[in-house]
């Protein structure tokens, strides 16, 4: 029998047996208008949800009844005759109810016996109730009477001819019950077919009911209902929900206190406790079960709409589609059936517009043309297993791929990596549509990603499946219930705090000696785990609980071991370091007050074992969080760094290398291209240089001065310049580290290749000349500049306070083809302008002391014969700020210190518009 | 049916009960119907990130009460270590707070004529959770206003 019936005929016995009551009263105290009231509400209501089951005669019946009970509450005078019609009415109700059970279907037959009369009452309202009785049956319905709509007006008239003969229709209060005997005699006979247990006995008990209805039509409606009605009331009952929650929260209060007890007798080695408690603790849990069991709803609820959503698409879009269920009663809590129940509808539209071809195309795919979406249900541990499943054509991967860069989710070397599931699974992103165009079904890119975001809201999760030309299928796992959920009890900053098993990976136990150990990267901290870095944020840190900056530090130094909780949201993974881990407990979750809810890091709160509370942490708002954390600590970080430039304590990164003497060498790291190792065997010798054949083209190789050697056998190590199509190779003996330092060239060399000596790892160390080399390399350098459009003589002012920059941009520049005139500051500079110089470009440096970049463009600008001269800005850092006010200050481009290719760039720009200017 | 417009004033009772308490110097009243108990706090949690003035959360047989420190919700200095401290249980939207207060009193019928709105002059954040005050004889009870005082999540929000 359809749900709906079911739940109506629950529904309607237990209003009719209120009824019952409500009518015995009625009758001693016919003017009470709070039982006429309830007794009108009630038939009301069954009116209201015969209309919408289509039940057209109970519907009609209860109509009339409602209609004269309208008039009594209108004010009306109640007058015995149709005290007795309406519990007529409802004697009548209760029997075609009872046959709707039996048969699950509305027993053919007239009411018009009762209707009329009914309504007869109802339209002559106050008038002396003689007057009423003897009216003729053919007297037209009066206009108020439309009121209920056409089809119960049909109804009636189809009762008026059904009727039999005129003396069902005479209205004087005896042939009002002659006719309800009649009317009860016809329900009769019907019975014995229904009834299995003992039908004689049950008509035996109508009959006289039926036949005595004036004064025993209470007593006649027991009777029916004791024979038919019993068996819905035994199916189910209904209950308060407030009881059950209230019934669930002690069970939850008894769960914790067997905890608590069980951990006490833990302790106790030998206890004499121990064998009840574990009996206690059976059938606690079982008790728990019976009670979760209560709030249990078969999944069924909430594909009730499906059908019809399905049916309706399938005409919108012209597709036939079959929707099947499979373990529609799996029973899940009723909290949780709530909540997917969107999800679900969505993903169903989803898989009959995009999942599903057009029915067209199927035949060709060697499908049959109905296309089938199935959804199935059942239980898999302590969650429900979900799943939405079409035999279309499955997700298309190389749209995935092409979207997700577009929409720069990953760039396409990422994709090559993963494989077709994890593609797939970036559908659950934001703004996610591979759909072509927005249908009015779905496809506006709010699809999936709510999706996903519904179903972890109640700590379930969300996968796919799919298999081109195939199908998809989608797999929502979720926790049986909210109500009671296993968790990890942490501690951070000594205070304990609950996580949910169910987003909980695994633990990871760190210590500094460790396999183990969580590792820094700028201060952020990370583990490795199996070859992949996992980002960790400290509990305490997330939750603004650091006491002190000793406790900060403690992540990196110190012999304290930390536990790692790695928690999974869906395809985030991230640690939770906390201080020490207890154990799992079944934890009832009880919502956090409204005070406490705009908290996202919490999803309530929980009373444990010994009776403290603790809070629960919300894995997706640490999710959001680590994300926001991350992105907030990058931007201080950034700033300390500003800060540091001014301070003028910028480090650079060298990289040190030995060549021919013992000493180390170094060269900033921006400038090597790659580090090579390259076979000796493949080194070439022509034209007295040595040239290795390197990514299609010959590139020559250079010695550091005063060494000219090549490992005899093996691989050789060098550093590979690159400047747009053509390579250098610098020969070295060894690569030896890479460091940051604060580089001070303290001793300028005269020696060429060389721009100084510097201390760094405190060892003196040879600083190259870049350009020196690059010149060596390419002897034909010059005549290809002119080539290139630059203009050779072009002059050049180079500023810059730090003697290593212009010693090592000097010689890059020269050999671009400029000629370079040097100012260590920007006064030089601006005395070099009033002794009458001029140059064609400028290149400053931004971070000068006593006058820097900025004001010494200003100054610039502002002069008659070098304002017209362009500038252009070196920095080390870029920060649109400071971007901002040198382009404000004149400078008419911005290049990083050592972006060697963008400086040559942009000078190449400046010539040209010099010489388009000209 | 009954078409008086009631107003407010005159549903008032002539007079009306009051459960006394002490937060810092100064005597508070709660309309007595609005107390649910009074306990003793103990082990309350704090919770992280939460609105200043909330003391944290505590089981109070069973059930989890939000307390909130009136100290703090009145801008008063925080009571030192041995100063006893007890708790006043109030339902809210169906939810249990408990108000930290310093000492609970005896309950005081008082009648409308000595109560007062707010003077002009209070402190905005007295003033935010104070309905008025009553002038009693030697001292003054400021009259606490449930709602007002746990409309403390916006505030916290706007904050």
């Amino acid at each position: 029998m359809d749900d709906l019936l079911t739940e109506f005929l629950t529904e309607t016995s237990e209003s009719l047996d209120v009824i019952d009551n409500e009518l015995v009263r009625f009758e001693q105290e016919p003017n009470n208008a709070e039982i006429l009231d309830n007794i009108f509400r009630l038939v009301h209501t069954i009116k209201g949800t015969c209309g919408f089951l289509g039940l057209p005669r109970l519907e009609a019946l209860a109509h009339a009844g409602e209609t004269l009970m309208g008039q009594y509450r209108d004010g009306v005078p109640v007058r015995p005759e149709g005290v007795q019609l309406i519990l007529e009415s409802i004697d009548r109700l209760k029997e075609i109810l009872g046959e709707l059970e039996q048969t699950g279907a509305e027993p053919a037959g007239s009411d018009a016996d009762l209707i009329s009369p009914l309504e007869r009452m109802a339209v002559e309202g106050d008038a002396p109730p003689e007057a009423s009785a003897p009216e003729p049956v053919e007297e037209p319905e009066p206009e108020r009477e439309l009121r209920p709509g056409e089809v119960s007006e049909e109804d009636l008239e189809r009762a008026f001819q059904e009727a039999d003969g005129p003396e069902g229709l005479d209205i004087s209060p005896d042939s009002a019950a002659a006719a309800a005997a009649d009317a009860a005699g016809d329900a009769a006979p019907a019975e014995p077919q229904t009834q299995d247990d003992a039908p004689a006995a049950t008509a035996a008990e109508s009959e006289p009911a039926a036949a005595d209805p004036a004064d025993g039509s209470g007593d006649a409606g027991q009777a029916a209902r004791g024979g038919k009605e019993a068996p819905v009331k035994t199916q189910s009952i209904r209950v308060n929900v407030d009881t059950l929650e209230h019934l669930m929260t002690m069970v939850s209060e008894l769960v914790l206190t067997r905890n608590q007890l069980l951990e006490m007798v833990r302790r106790l080695d030998e206890s004499e406790f121990k064998v009840p408690l574990q009996r206690l603790s059976g059938v606690t849990a079982e008790l728990q079960e019976g009670v979760m069991k209560t709030r249990m709803q078969p999944i069924g609820n909430a594909w009730q709409k499906l059908p019809r959503i399905v049916r309706d698409l399938s005409r919108e879009l012209d597709k036939k589609i079959e929707l099947e269920m499979k373990g529609a009663d799996t029973e899940l809590d009723r909290q949780v059936l709530e909540m997917i129940k969107d999800p679900l509808t969505h993903m169903v539209r989803n898989s009959a517009d995009h999942g599903l071809e057009p029915t067209a195309d199927r035949p060709g795919a060697g499908k049959p043309d109905v296309g089938t979406i199935t959804l199935s249900a059942y239980h898999e541990g302590g969650h429900i297993i979900i799943e939405v499943a079409d035999d279309g054509r499955g997700l298309n991967s190389e749209k995935i791929k092409a979207k997700v860069v577009q929409n720069g989710l990953a760039s396409e070397a990422d994709l090559e990596k993963m494989t077709e599931h994890q593609i797939h699974k970036f559908i659950f992103n934001a703004g996610f549509s591979t759909a072509a165009e927005v249908t009015s079904v779905s496809g506006r890119g709010v699809g999936m990603d709510v999706v996903r975001t519904n179903i972890e809201l109640i700590g379930g999760s969300v996968d796919v499946k799919s298999t081109e030309g195939e199908g998809t299928a989608f797999i929502i796992k979720i926790p049986l219930t909210l109500a009671i959920v296993s968790a990890l009890i942490v501690e951070a900053a000594d205070q304990r705090f609950a996580i949910p098993q169910l987003s909980v990976v695994e633990l990871v136990r760190t210590h500094k000696n460790a396999e183990h150990r969580i590792e820094m990267i700028n201060e952020t901290p990370v583990l490795r785990l199996r070859n992949k870095l996992l980002p960790l944020m400290r509990l305490s840190k997330l939750l603004n609980m650091e006491q002190s900056s000793e406790e900060e530090d403690a992540t990196e130094d110190t012999d304290q071991s930390f536990f790692v909780v790695v928690i999974q949201v869906g395809a985030q993974f991230f640690g939770i370091v906390v201080d020490s881990v207890f154990d799992t407990e079944e934890i009832v979750v009880k919502p956090m007050s409204g005070m406490l809810r705009d908290i996202s890091m919490f999803s309530g709160n929980t009373i444990l074992g010994d009776g403290s509370v603790i809070m629960i942490i919300d894995p997706n708002g640490i999710a959001q969080q680590v994300a926001s954390v991350a992105t907030a600590e990058n931007a201080q970080q950034e700033d300390n760094r500003q800060v540091a430039d001014q301070g003028g304590d910028q480090t650079t990164a060298l990289l040190l290398f030995r060549a021919g003497t013992d000493e180390p060498k170094a060269v900033p790291l921006s400038l090597v291209t790659r580090l090579e190792e390259i076979d000796v065997k493949e080194i070439e010798q022509a034209n007295g240089r040595a040239l290795v054949q390197y990514r299609g083209v010959l590139m020559p190789l250079v010695f550091v001065e005063g060494h000219s050697e090549l490992n005899s056998e093996g691989q050789q190590p060098m550093l590979v310049f690159s400047d747009e199509r053509r390579s250098m190779g610098l020969v070295v003996d060894e690569i030896v580290d890479i460091v940051e330092e604060k580089l001070k060239v303290e001793i300028s060399s005269d020696q060429p290749g060389m721009i100084g000596s510097a201390v760094l790892k405190e060892k003196a160390t040879e600083i190259i000349d870049m350009g020196h080399y690059l010149a060596q390399a390419f002897d034909d350098w010059l005549d290809e500049k002119d080539g290139r459009g630059i203009e050779f003589g072009t002059r050049l002012l180079l500023v810059d306070d730090s003697a290593f920059f212009r010693n090592m941009l000097a010689p890059l520049l020269g050999a671009a083809g400029y000629s370079v005139t040097m100012a260590e500051s920007a006064k030089e500079a601006l005395r070099l302008k009033d002794q009458g110089a001029c140059f064609d470009v400028i290149v400053s440096d931004i971070e000068m002391p006593e006058m820097d970049g900025i004001a010494f463009a200003e100054s610039v600008r502002a002069d008659g014969r070098w304002g017209k001269t362009p500038i252009i800005a070196l920095s080390s850092h870029s920060a649109p700020q400071v971007i901002e006010r040198s382009r404000q200050a004149g400078f008419v481009d911005f290049v990083g210190k050592f972006d060697r290719q963008g400086l040559i760039e942009s000078l190449k720009d400046c010539s040209q518009q010099l010489g388009a200017a000209a | 049916m009954n078409n008086e417009a009631p107003k407010p004033a005159a549903t008032e009772q002539a007079t009306q009960e009051f459960v006394t308490v002490t937060i810092g110097d100064q005597l508070f009243g709660l309309l007595i119907n609005e107390v649910q108990d009074v306990f003793m706090p103990s082990a309350i949690t704090e919770v992280p990130l939460a609105a200043h003035e909330v003391a944290g959360v505590l089981n109070l047989r069973g059930r989890i009460v939000t307390a909130i420190d009136m100290r703090k919700r009145l801008g008063l200095p925080q009571r030192s270590e041995d100063e006893a401290e007890m708790a006043v249980g109030i339902e809210y939207n169906s939810e249990s707070y408990g108000l930290v207060i310093d000492r609970v009193g005896e309950v005081h019928r008082l009648s409308n004529e000595t109560f007062e709105a707010n003077p002009a002059n209070l402190d905005p954040r007295w003033a935010a959770v104070s309905a008025g005050v009553h002038r009693l004889e030697g001292n003054l009870m400021v009259v606490l206003d449930v709602n007002k005082v746990l409309a403390l999540g916006h505030q916290a929000l706007a904050a």
